[in-house]
Protein backbone atom coordinates (compact mmCIF):
# COMPACT_ATOMS: atom_id res chain seq x y z
CA UNK A 1 0.00 0.00 0.00
CA UNK A 2 2.79 2.43 1.01
CA UNK A 3 4.73 1.25 -2.03
CA UNK A 4 1.79 2.00 -4.33
CA UNK A 5 1.22 5.39 -2.74
CA UNK A 6 4.88 6.38 -3.15
CA UNK A 7 4.93 5.04 -6.70
CA UNK A 8 1.82 7.06 -7.57
CA UNK A 9 3.23 10.15 -5.84
CA UNK A 10 6.61 9.96 -7.58
CA UNK A 11 5.08 9.46 -11.04
CA UNK A 12 2.38 12.09 -10.47
CA UNK A 13 4.79 14.77 -9.20
CA UNK A 14 7.50 14.11 -11.81
CA UNK A 15 4.91 14.14 -14.60
CA UNK A 16 3.34 17.29 -13.20
CA UNK A 17 6.54 19.36 -13.19
CA UNK A 18 7.58 18.15 -16.65
CA UNK A 19 4.09 18.98 -17.94
CA UNK A 20 4.32 22.48 -16.46
CA UNK A 21 7.58 23.05 -18.37
CA UNK A 22 6.12 21.68 -21.63
CA UNK A 23 3.00 23.83 -21.16
CA UNK A 24 5.13 26.98 -20.81
CA UNK A 25 6.80 26.28 -24.18
CA UNK A 26 3.54 25.52 -26.01
CA UNK A 27 1.75 28.54 -24.49
CA UNK A 28 4.57 30.93 -25.45
CA UNK A 29 4.56 29.76 -29.07
CA UNK A 30 0.77 29.54 -29.35
CA UNK A 31 0.13 33.01 -27.88
CA UNK A 32 2.53 34.67 -30.33
CA UNK A 33 2.08 32.64 -33.53
CA UNK A 34 -1.37 31.01 -33.32
CA UNK A 35 -2.48 27.62 -32.02
CA UNK A 36 -2.93 25.31 -35.02
CA UNK A 37 0.70 24.35 -35.70
CA UNK A 38 1.85 24.03 -32.06
CA UNK A 39 -1.17 21.84 -31.27
CA UNK A 40 -0.33 19.57 -34.22
CA UNK A 41 3.23 19.44 -32.80
CA UNK A 42 1.86 18.47 -29.37
CA UNK A 43 -0.28 15.73 -30.95
CA UNK A 44 2.65 14.34 -32.94
CA UNK A 45 4.88 14.27 -29.84
CA UNK A 46 2.12 12.56 -27.83
CA UNK A 47 1.86 9.82 -30.48
CA UNK A 48 5.65 9.23 -30.43
CA UNK A 49 5.64 9.07 -26.61
CA UNK A 50 2.69 6.65 -26.57
CA UNK A 51 4.49 4.38 -29.05
CA UNK A 52 7.60 4.38 -26.82
CA UNK A 53 5.51 3.35 -23.78
CA UNK A 54 3.66 0.65 -25.73
CA UNK A 55 6.90 -0.81 -27.16
CA UNK A 56 9.23 -0.37 -24.19
CA UNK A 57 6.83 -1.33 -21.37
CA UNK A 58 6.12 -4.93 -22.48
CA UNK A 59 9.72 -5.35 -23.77
CA UNK A 60 11.12 -4.60 -20.31
CA UNK A 61 8.77 -7.15 -18.75
CA UNK A 62 10.46 -9.89 -20.78
CA UNK A 63 13.53 -9.53 -18.55
CA UNK A 64 13.80 -11.71 -15.40
CA UNK A 65 12.53 -9.70 -12.41
CA UNK A 66 15.92 -9.47 -10.64
CA UNK A 67 17.70 -8.29 -13.81
CA UNK A 68 14.87 -5.84 -14.47
CA UNK A 69 15.09 -4.40 -10.94
CA UNK A 70 18.86 -4.12 -11.19
CA UNK A 71 18.63 -2.24 -14.51
CA UNK A 72 15.67 -0.10 -13.38
CA UNK A 73 17.32 0.55 -10.00
CA UNK A 74 20.56 1.66 -11.67
CA UNK A 75 18.70 3.97 -14.09
CA UNK A 76 16.52 5.45 -11.34
CA UNK A 77 19.57 5.99 -9.13
CA UNK A 78 21.47 7.87 -11.84
CA UNK A 79 18.37 9.80 -12.89
CA UNK A 80 17.21 10.50 -9.31
CA UNK A 81 20.65 11.66 -8.20
CA UNK A 82 20.68 14.16 -11.09
CA UNK A 83 17.36 15.63 -9.89
CA UNK A 84 18.46 15.58 -6.25
CA UNK A 85 21.85 17.15 -6.96
CA UNK A 86 20.28 20.01 -8.93
CA UNK A 87 17.58 20.48 -6.26
CA UNK A 88 20.23 20.76 -3.52
CA UNK A 89 22.25 23.23 -5.62
CA UNK A 90 19.10 25.32 -6.24
CA UNK A 91 18.01 25.28 -2.58
CA UNK A 92 21.48 26.31 -1.41
CA UNK A 93 21.71 29.18 -3.92
CA UNK A 94 24.44 27.70 -6.12
CA UNK A 95 22.05 27.30 -9.05
CA UNK A 96 19.28 29.69 -10.10
CA UNK A 97 15.72 28.60 -9.22
CA UNK A 98 13.67 27.55 -12.23
CA UNK A 99 11.22 30.35 -13.05
CA UNK A 100 8.37 29.61 -15.49
CA UNK A 101 7.72 33.35 -15.95
CA UNK A 102 11.29 33.91 -17.18
CA UNK A 103 11.18 30.77 -19.37
CA UNK A 104 7.86 31.94 -20.88
CA UNK A 105 9.22 35.43 -21.65
CA UNK A 106 12.37 34.03 -23.31
CA UNK A 107 10.39 31.54 -25.41
CA UNK A 108 7.88 34.22 -26.45
CA UNK A 109 10.67 36.58 -27.52
CA UNK A 110 12.25 33.89 -29.70
CA UNK A 111 8.86 33.03 -31.22
CA UNK A 112 8.32 36.72 -32.07
CA UNK A 113 11.73 37.05 -33.73
CA UNK A 114 11.49 33.83 -35.80
CA UNK A 115 10.48 34.30 -39.44
CA UNK A 116 7.05 33.36 -40.79
CA UNK A 117 5.99 31.45 -43.91
CA UNK A 118 2.79 31.95 -45.95
CA UNK A 119 -0.23 32.63 -43.65
CA UNK A 120 -2.13 29.49 -44.71
CA UNK A 121 0.84 27.13 -44.62
CA UNK A 122 1.95 25.05 -41.68
CA UNK A 123 4.08 27.15 -39.31
CA UNK A 124 7.07 24.81 -39.01
CA UNK A 125 8.76 26.93 -36.33
CA UNK A 126 5.75 26.55 -34.01
CA UNK A 127 5.34 22.88 -34.86
CA UNK A 128 9.02 22.08 -34.20
CA UNK A 129 9.26 24.05 -30.94
CA UNK A 130 6.07 22.48 -29.56
CA UNK A 131 7.00 18.98 -30.80
CA UNK A 132 10.52 19.15 -29.38
CA UNK A 133 9.40 20.70 -26.07
CA UNK A 134 6.68 18.11 -25.45
CA UNK A 135 8.85 15.21 -26.65
CA UNK A 136 11.83 16.12 -24.46
CA UNK A 137 9.81 16.85 -21.31
CA UNK A 138 7.58 13.87 -22.09
CA UNK A 139 10.54 11.51 -22.41
CA UNK A 140 11.30 12.04 -18.74
CA UNK A 141 7.69 11.18 -17.90
CA UNK A 142 7.84 8.07 -20.12
CA UNK A 143 11.14 7.02 -18.57
CA UNK A 144 9.66 7.22 -15.07
CA UNK A 145 6.38 5.53 -16.04
CA UNK A 146 8.13 2.66 -17.83
CA UNK A 147 10.81 2.04 -15.18
CA UNK A 148 8.47 2.35 -12.18
CA UNK A 149 5.70 0.43 -13.89
CA UNK A 150 7.92 -2.38 -15.15
CA UNK A 151 9.73 -2.90 -11.83
CA UNK A 152 6.38 -3.26 -10.04
CA UNK A 153 4.60 -4.91 -12.97
CA UNK A 154 2.18 -1.96 -13.00
CA UNK A 155 2.80 0.12 -16.11
CA UNK A 156 -0.93 0.97 -16.41
CA UNK A 157 -1.04 2.24 -12.79
CA UNK A 158 2.05 4.42 -13.30
CA UNK A 159 0.69 5.66 -16.64
CA UNK A 160 -2.61 6.58 -14.94
CA UNK A 161 -0.73 8.70 -12.39
CA UNK A 162 1.15 10.46 -15.20
CA UNK A 163 -1.97 11.04 -17.31
CA UNK A 164 -3.81 12.47 -14.26
CA UNK A 165 -0.96 14.91 -13.59
CA UNK A 166 -0.67 16.01 -17.24
CA UNK A 167 -4.47 16.43 -17.51
CA UNK A 168 -4.57 18.60 -14.37
CA UNK A 169 -1.73 20.79 -15.67
CA UNK A 170 -3.37 21.18 -19.09
CA UNK A 171 -6.76 22.07 -17.52
CA UNK A 172 -5.05 24.61 -15.23
CA UNK A 173 -3.13 26.02 -18.21
CA UNK A 174 -6.29 26.44 -20.28
CA UNK A 175 -8.04 28.07 -17.31
CA UNK A 176 -5.35 30.67 -16.56
CA UNK A 177 -3.88 30.97 -20.10
CA UNK A 178 -0.46 31.79 -18.70
CA UNK A 179 2.49 29.79 -17.38
CA UNK A 180 1.81 28.11 -14.04
CA UNK A 181 4.24 30.23 -12.06
CA UNK A 182 2.65 29.48 -8.72
CA UNK A 183 3.33 25.74 -8.90
CA UNK A 184 6.15 25.17 -6.36
CA UNK A 185 8.27 23.55 -9.06
CA UNK A 186 11.58 23.58 -7.21
CA UNK A 187 10.11 21.96 -4.09
CA UNK A 188 8.38 19.31 -6.22
CA UNK A 189 11.65 18.57 -8.04
CA UNK A 190 13.33 18.07 -4.66
CA UNK A 191 10.63 15.58 -3.64
CA UNK A 192 10.87 13.75 -6.97
CA UNK A 193 14.67 13.51 -6.66
CA UNK A 194 14.27 11.98 -3.18
CA UNK A 195 11.62 9.49 -4.35
CA UNK A 196 13.47 8.38 -7.51
CA UNK A 197 16.73 7.91 -5.59
CA UNK A 198 14.97 5.99 -2.79
CA UNK A 199 13.30 3.61 -5.25
CA UNK A 200 16.60 3.32 -7.12
CA UNK A 201 18.44 2.24 -3.96
CA UNK A 202 15.67 -0.21 -3.02
CA UNK A 203 15.20 -1.88 -6.42
CA UNK A 204 18.87 -1.70 -7.38
CA UNK A 205 19.69 -3.41 -4.08
CA UNK A 206 17.02 -6.08 -4.57
CA UNK A 207 18.23 -6.73 -8.12
CA UNK A 208 21.79 -7.14 -6.84
CA UNK A 209 20.64 -9.71 -4.26
CA UNK A 210 20.01 -7.64 -1.11
CA UNK A 211 17.41 -8.76 1.43
CA UNK A 212 16.33 -5.44 2.89
CA UNK A 213 15.83 -5.36 6.69
CA UNK A 214 12.09 -4.76 7.21
CA UNK A 215 11.35 -5.78 3.61
CA UNK A 216 9.26 -3.12 1.78
CA UNK A 217 9.21 -0.85 4.85
CA UNK A 218 12.91 -0.25 4.19
CA UNK A 219 11.95 2.18 1.44
CA UNK A 220 10.50 4.58 4.05
CA UNK A 221 13.72 4.36 6.06
CA UNK A 222 15.76 5.07 2.91
CA UNK A 223 13.50 8.03 2.07
CA UNK A 224 13.87 9.40 5.62
CA UNK A 225 17.64 8.98 5.54
CA UNK A 226 17.96 10.71 2.15
CA UNK A 227 15.71 13.58 3.28
CA UNK A 228 17.85 14.22 6.37
CA UNK A 229 21.04 13.95 4.32
CA UNK A 230 19.72 16.41 1.73
CA UNK A 231 18.62 18.95 4.34
CA UNK A 232 22.05 18.70 6.00
CA UNK A 233 23.79 19.20 2.64
CA UNK A 234 21.64 22.23 1.78
CA UNK A 235 22.49 23.82 5.17
CA UNK A 236 26.18 23.06 4.77
CA UNK A 237 26.29 24.50 1.23
CA UNK A 238 24.37 27.63 2.31
CA UNK A 239 26.92 28.23 5.09
CA UNK A 240 29.75 27.60 2.64
CA UNK A 241 28.24 30.04 0.13
CA UNK A 242 27.71 32.78 2.71
CA UNK A 243 31.26 32.32 4.00
CA UNK A 244 32.62 32.69 0.44
CA UNK A 245 30.67 35.91 -0.26
CA UNK A 246 32.51 39.21 0.21
CA UNK A 247 31.46 41.09 3.37
CA UNK A 248 28.10 42.84 2.82
CA UNK A 249 27.31 41.01 -0.45
CA UNK A 250 24.74 38.67 1.15
CA UNK A 251 22.78 41.48 2.87
CA UNK B 1 27.68 9.51 -38.70
CA UNK B 2 26.81 12.99 -37.46
CA UNK B 3 23.26 11.85 -36.58
CA UNK B 4 24.48 8.73 -34.78
CA UNK B 5 26.85 10.85 -32.72
CA UNK B 6 24.08 13.36 -31.93
CA UNK B 7 21.73 10.50 -31.00
CA UNK B 8 24.36 9.01 -28.67
CA UNK B 9 25.13 12.43 -27.16
CA UNK B 10 21.42 13.01 -26.49
CA UNK B 11 21.02 9.72 -24.58
CA UNK B 12 24.31 10.24 -22.72
CA UNK B 13 23.12 13.66 -21.60
CA UNK B 14 19.61 12.39 -20.82
CA UNK B 15 20.72 9.47 -18.62
CA UNK B 16 24.21 10.30 -17.36
CA UNK B 17 23.71 14.08 -17.14
CA UNK B 18 26.40 16.63 -16.46
CA UNK B 19 28.46 14.63 -13.96
CA UNK B 20 29.62 11.20 -15.16
CA UNK B 21 31.05 10.47 -11.69
CA UNK B 22 27.50 9.90 -10.42
CA UNK B 23 26.87 7.12 -12.96
CA UNK B 24 30.33 5.62 -12.31
CA UNK B 25 29.73 5.69 -8.53
CA UNK B 26 26.32 4.03 -8.90
CA UNK B 27 27.81 1.26 -11.11
CA UNK B 28 30.58 0.65 -8.55
CA UNK B 29 28.09 0.61 -5.66
CA UNK B 30 25.87 -1.92 -7.42
CA UNK B 31 28.88 -4.12 -8.25
CA UNK B 32 30.05 -4.14 -4.60
CA UNK B 33 26.48 -4.85 -3.43
CA UNK B 34 26.16 -7.83 -5.82
CA UNK B 35 29.61 -9.11 -4.80
CA UNK B 36 28.74 -9.09 -1.07
CA UNK B 37 25.15 -10.32 -1.49
CA UNK B 38 26.21 -13.34 -3.53
CA UNK B 39 28.62 -14.34 -0.76
CA UNK B 40 25.80 -14.14 1.81
CA UNK B 41 27.33 -11.09 3.46
CA UNK B 42 25.27 -8.09 4.63
CA UNK B 43 25.10 -5.74 1.64
CA UNK B 44 22.08 -3.49 2.35
CA UNK B 45 24.29 -0.67 3.65
CA UNK B 46 26.41 -0.35 0.47
CA UNK B 47 23.99 1.63 -1.75
CA UNK B 48 22.93 4.21 0.90
CA UNK B 49 26.63 4.74 1.67
CA UNK B 50 27.50 4.99 -2.03
CA UNK B 51 24.72 7.53 -2.65
CA UNK B 52 25.91 9.63 0.32
CA UNK B 53 29.52 9.66 -0.90
CA UNK B 54 28.61 10.22 -4.57
CA UNK B 55 26.25 13.08 -3.71
CA UNK B 56 28.82 14.81 -1.49
CA UNK B 57 31.60 14.38 -4.09
CA UNK B 58 29.43 15.60 -6.97
CA UNK B 59 28.18 18.65 -5.02
CA UNK B 60 31.71 19.50 -3.94
CA UNK B 61 32.84 19.31 -7.56
CA UNK B 62 29.95 21.55 -8.75
CA UNK B 63 30.33 24.16 -6.03
CA UNK B 64 34.10 24.35 -6.50
CA UNK B 65 33.62 24.82 -10.23
CA UNK B 66 31.13 27.64 -9.53
CA UNK B 67 33.21 29.46 -6.93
Amino acid sequence: MTHDLLLFLATFLASGVEAVEALTIVLAVGVVRGWRSPLIGVGAAAVVLAVIVVVLGPALRLLPIDTLRLVVGALLLVFGLQWLRKAILRSSGYKALHDEGVAFAAEREQATLAGRGAPTAMDWYSFTVAFKGVLLEGLEIVFIVVTFGAAQGRVAFAAAAAVTAVALVVIAGIAVRSPLERVPENTIKFAVGLLLTSFGIFWGGEGAGVNWPGSEAAILAILGFLSLLSVALVRQLRRQRHAALPAGAGA
Amino acid sequence: MKYIRAFGAFWWDFIVGDDWRVAAGVALGLAITAFLAHRDLAAWWVLPTTVTLVLIASLRHSTRADS
